[in-house]
């Protein structure tokens, strides 16, 4: 910009604010670069209802800042990173993960293995000029390996294993409600984001027996790469390094937390973002535009349809919704594409008839509108059997670490289409189909919900209010 | 994140303030305003609990705190002194007085005394120009004050201390 306009000697020097840099698991807030546009206050109380970021002081040394001075990590923020998605001047970032990955990458004794998110493929394109909603599996994959990862897999696997254990969970809760067991709660919540866990965790601690108990499709893949993999492969835990490509800020701190680490060595070793991929590809000087398609490698890099469109809101829960059908009334799905359940509305519900049983869902995503869905369970007003929750408008498409998409919401529909798009060209669209899942609970887990797959795939959730 | 935790029977007073204004955001002023008015001080436990009332974040409360500059996080003394520095009081020597009251009490602006008696504070125009330069301590009003009146204000209620202690004994 300075180069553009002709700026090289700054003739007005004026008085400048400086306020001390805050670093959190996930987020870095650098005050001395903001301008108090108050965007992300805004995004932060208006449209998340998180309400950790505001305008405190007065005059010249206003900032905007969690309450009391706090750092983030002391905050009950989550993490979504949609403030760091519209701050214009970079005062809020991502914690930039990067050289931790080149210095795995560069470190001969450790085996590095990679998975991308669904929606990253939807997004990527777009730091390299291609058109909005450009689907780049195949460069995505072709980079991954010029970059030097000794395996790339997808987290579209793990999507498909998520959903093998929370369709499994829904139709238990489901079996013993309509048996009349009152203990049994419902609706069931989705717990794949991060940013909702810890919402929930820190506004809404008297409910955290309803949602899902299984793991995120990120923390799923760290798990089972650091056992199943890692045993087949004949690797050490701790020489197996996993890294996460994420289209999602809160992604960083869920790696960190304390219950996805074994002897303090975690599942998931780096997170970096779909920008930083970005940043990672050009600074290795790779032509992104010229990469020929490849595909991931096998077995964790096969994936269903169903796995692909978690990256977009309605996703996870139509995903589900194939599975659950199947399992439940032991027919095939007459139909794969539930167009009531997709859409970019803030709150959407739909009714799904699960042969003569009617399956009630509600979908949320903007943790403001999760936030009027979780009062209306508070209240008892909530009919719904299952619900899914993404903390980013969009879904993870809208993610804090996606391309800068400056609010333009055709961009994420776009993104949207490219979703469903690599879901309709998938042979397989079912999760319990995918021949490499069917593998992995026959050889190493036994059954969805076993004790094994409940110690590896399943966690707990925390009060946080004090 | 507050350290202290409030007794029952002080969260119980803020609710019954926030219910007082039905709980609105839009009413955060008011409801600081009158909690300040009992407490003497917003400290942050105080605005952890009228946050989570009025249904919002704790760090707009702060921001509020903050912004104005009747609203304080530090403990006032039980005789908060006041002394105007709107532009009749100025020009009439209000800024002498506040000296000699610092001097007196040895505290600066925004603080108390050790023994928590007096704080001292500036505040702008009460509406008595007519008596500039004005102190108020608490409720009361010193009007026409000069600097050598202020060792006699403060004697006044270092008695009215005195009596208390005295009766109590």
């Amino acid at each position: 910009m300075a180069h553009h306009l002709g700026i090289r000697k700054i003739h007005y020097p004026g008085e400048m604010s400086t306020y001390r840099e805050d670093t959190s698991p996930a987020i870095i807030r650098e005050i001395d670069k903001c301008i108090m546009c108050r965007r992300c206050e805004m995004m932060c109380n208006e449209v998340q209802t998180v309400g950790v970021l505001s305008a405190i002081n007065r005059g010249f040394s206003t900032v905007v800042s969690p309450a009391f001075e706090m750092n983030l990590d002391h905050s009950a923020c989550t993490y979504c990173g949609q403030c760091v998605a519209v701050c214009p001047t970079g005062a809020l970032t991502e914690v930039d993960d990067t050289g931790k990955v080149i210095r795995a990458l560069a470190d001969p004794t450790k085996t590095v293995i990679v998975q991308t998110a669904p929606a990253v493929r939807a997004a990527l394109g777009e730091e390299f000029d291609m058109e909005v909603g450009t689907l780049v599996t195949g460069k995505l994959v072709a980079a991954l390996r010029r970059l030097g990862f000794d395996h790339i897999f997808d987290t579209d696997f793990a999507a498909d294993l998520t959903i093998m254990e929370e369709g499994t969970e829904l139709l238990s809760r489901l079996g013993k409600h309509l048996a009349g067991d009152k203990d049994v709660k419902l609706p069931i919540l989705t717990s794949c984001c991060p940013a909702w866990v810890k919402f929930f965790e820190h506004n809404f601690p008297e409910m955290k027996d309803i949602p899902s108990t299984a793991r995120s499709p990120q923390q799923m893949f760290g798990s089972i790469a650091k056992t199943y993999f890692a045993e087949k492969m004949g690797v050490k835990r701790e020489d197996l390094v996993v890294v996460s490509i994420m289209p999602c800020v809160a992604k960083k701190y869920e790696c960190g937390r304390d219950e996805f680490k074994v002897d303090g060595n975690p599942d998931v070793d780096h997170v970096i973002t779909t920008r930083e991929l970005a940043a990672l590809i050009k600074l290795s000087s790779i032509d992104f535009n010229s990469l020929p398609n490849e595909e991931f490698d096998n077995p964790m890099g096969e994936s269903s349809g169903a796995g692909v469109i978690f990256g977009t809101t309605g996703g996870v829960i139509e995903a589900a919704v194939r599975t659950a059908y199947e399992i439940h009334t032991k027919k095939e799905l007459p139909r794969l594409d539930f167009d009531e359940l997709r859409g970019m509305e803030g709150i959407r519900e739909a009714t799904i008839d699960f042969d003569g049983l009617p399956i009630k869902i509600g979908i949320a995503h903007g943790l403001g509108n999760a936030r009027k869905l979780l009062e209306d369970i508070q209240a008892g007003k909530s009919e719904f059997h299952a619900i899914e929750i993404m903390s980013c408008p969009g879904g993870c498409i809208g993610g804090g670490g996606q391309p800068y998409h400056h609010g333009d919401a055709s961009i994420l529909k776009k993104r949207q289409m490219a979703i469903y798009e690599e879901d309709r060209n998938k042979a397989i669209r079912k999760s319990h189909e995918n021949p490499y899942i069917i593998k992995l609970y026959e050889e190493f887990l036994g059954k969805p919900m076993s004790e094994k797959a409940h110690h590896l795939l399943h966690t707990e959730y925390f009060d946080r209010t004090e | 994140m507050p350290e202290i935790k409030l007794a029952e029977n002080t969260v119980q007073l803020i609710k019954d303030v926030c219910a007082e204004f039905e709980n609105k955001e839009s009413e955060l002023i008011n409801v600081l305003h009158k909690v300040q008015g009992k407490f003497g001080y917003l400290p942050a436990e105080v605005q952890e609990v009228i946050a989570k009332e009025l249904k919002m974040g704790v760090a707009k409360v702060y921001g509020v705190v903050t912004f104005y500059s009747f609203f304080t996080m530090i403990p006032q003394g039980e005789f908060p002194i006041s002394i105007c520095m709107g532009t009749a009081c100025y020009v009439r020597g209000a800024e002498q007085v506040l000296a000699e009251f610092k001097r007196q009490l040895k505290v600066e602006v925004g603080e108390s005394t050790d023994d928590g008696k007096f704080s001292i504070n500036c505040l702008r125009c009460v509406g008595a120009c007519g008596l500039a330069p004005v102190v108020t301590v608490g409720e009361k009003v010193f009007g026409r004050v000069a600097p050598n009146q202020v060792k006699k204000i403060i004697a006044e209620y270092r008695d009215e201390i005195n009596n208390e202690e005295a009766k109590t004994a």
